[in-house]
């Protein structure tokens, strides 16, 4: 297992350096915006990873309702704490991409914007709740909320489809043409980030784990204390 | 502003946020630590 870990940290750092080299020099400069337009590189993988990792989510807190297994409730968790910082990549390099694009920092009422940061919410409460919460059914109740924030997924996907939005088309599927080079950059780049996703996710699976454990033995320990 | 700075400030809050992350999962780390030396004295 430690191996394993070892081998996915060093081909994590040396993805990410590739991407960082080839997102800032390798790849061409876009006409009309110009090198700002290079944000595009950490802004849409860092979407797209978060998307995943709210799927996983939402796949795993179905799956603890269903059977109640605490390992799928901690990958419920581990997903949505993961999705949520890549979300918040996603919240804070759109606007500085933005300003000087748009000449403003956010578009307020553009669904695209609203409904990413409504997504993030969502998740921040879900977080909160598992945080603060001591009751012992605060697994089912934020499984629950999973499903329902899930469900602006799709809704932030295809708001540009459905709305007019400042927001530009998404560059897959969406009718846009990319270049060849910037579309080779920006799948390393997602690449990159699904590397760092997983190695993040897999010690924070790790570090729960144990957590949980460490906790039942104090309670264990505390039970036996009190009945001497 | 140019838009180099931009630029510049996007990738570095992308690290800042990573890099944010990774001092909490380290700070939890060390505490669940502690915790599992102090349960076997």
């Amino acid at each position: 297992m430690k191996r394993g870990i070892s081998i996915l940290a060093v081909v994590t750092a040396l993805l990410l350096s590739l991407a960082l080299y080839e997102a800032l020099i390798g790849a061409p400069t876009e006409r009309t915006m110009g090198d700002v337009q290079r944000i595009f590189y950490y802004h849409v993988p860092s979407a797209w990873t978060a998307f995943l990792l709210f799927l996983i989510n939402f796949i795993a807190s179905i799956v603890y309702l269903i059977r109640r297994n605490p390992k799928t409730d901690i990958l419920a968790l581990v997903s949505a704490e993961v999705g949520v910082v890549f979300c918040t990549v996603v919240i804070v390099t759109g606007p500085i991409w933005a300003r000087p694009v748009w000449g403003i920092w956010w578009a307020a009422g553009d669904i695209r914007l609203t409904t990413t940061l409504v997504l993030w919410l969502i998740y921040i409460s879900y977080l909160v709740l598992r945080r603060f919460s001591t009751s012992g059914q605060t697994p089912v109740i934020a499984a629950v909320l999973a499903i329902f924030g899930a469900l602006d997924v799709p809704l932030v996907y295809f708001s540009i489809w459905f709305f007019r939005t400042q927001h530009p088309s998404p560059v897959i599927g969406g009718g846009g043409s990319l270049d060849p080079r910037m579309a080779h950059v920006l799948l390393i780049n997602w690449a990159a980030f699904l590397c760092l996703a997983w190695l993040v996710s897999w010690t924070r699976y790790r570090l729960e784990v144990v957590k949980r454990e460490v906790e039942e033995a104090q309670a264990l320990e505390s039970l036996l204390e009190g009945s001497r | 502003m140019n838009s180099m700075h931009y630029l510049y400030a996007a990738y570095i809050a992308t690290w800042a946020i990573h890099g944010t992350y990774l001092v909490i999962l380290a700070r939890k780390y060390k505490k669940v630590r502690r915790e599992m030396e102090s349960l076997r004295k």
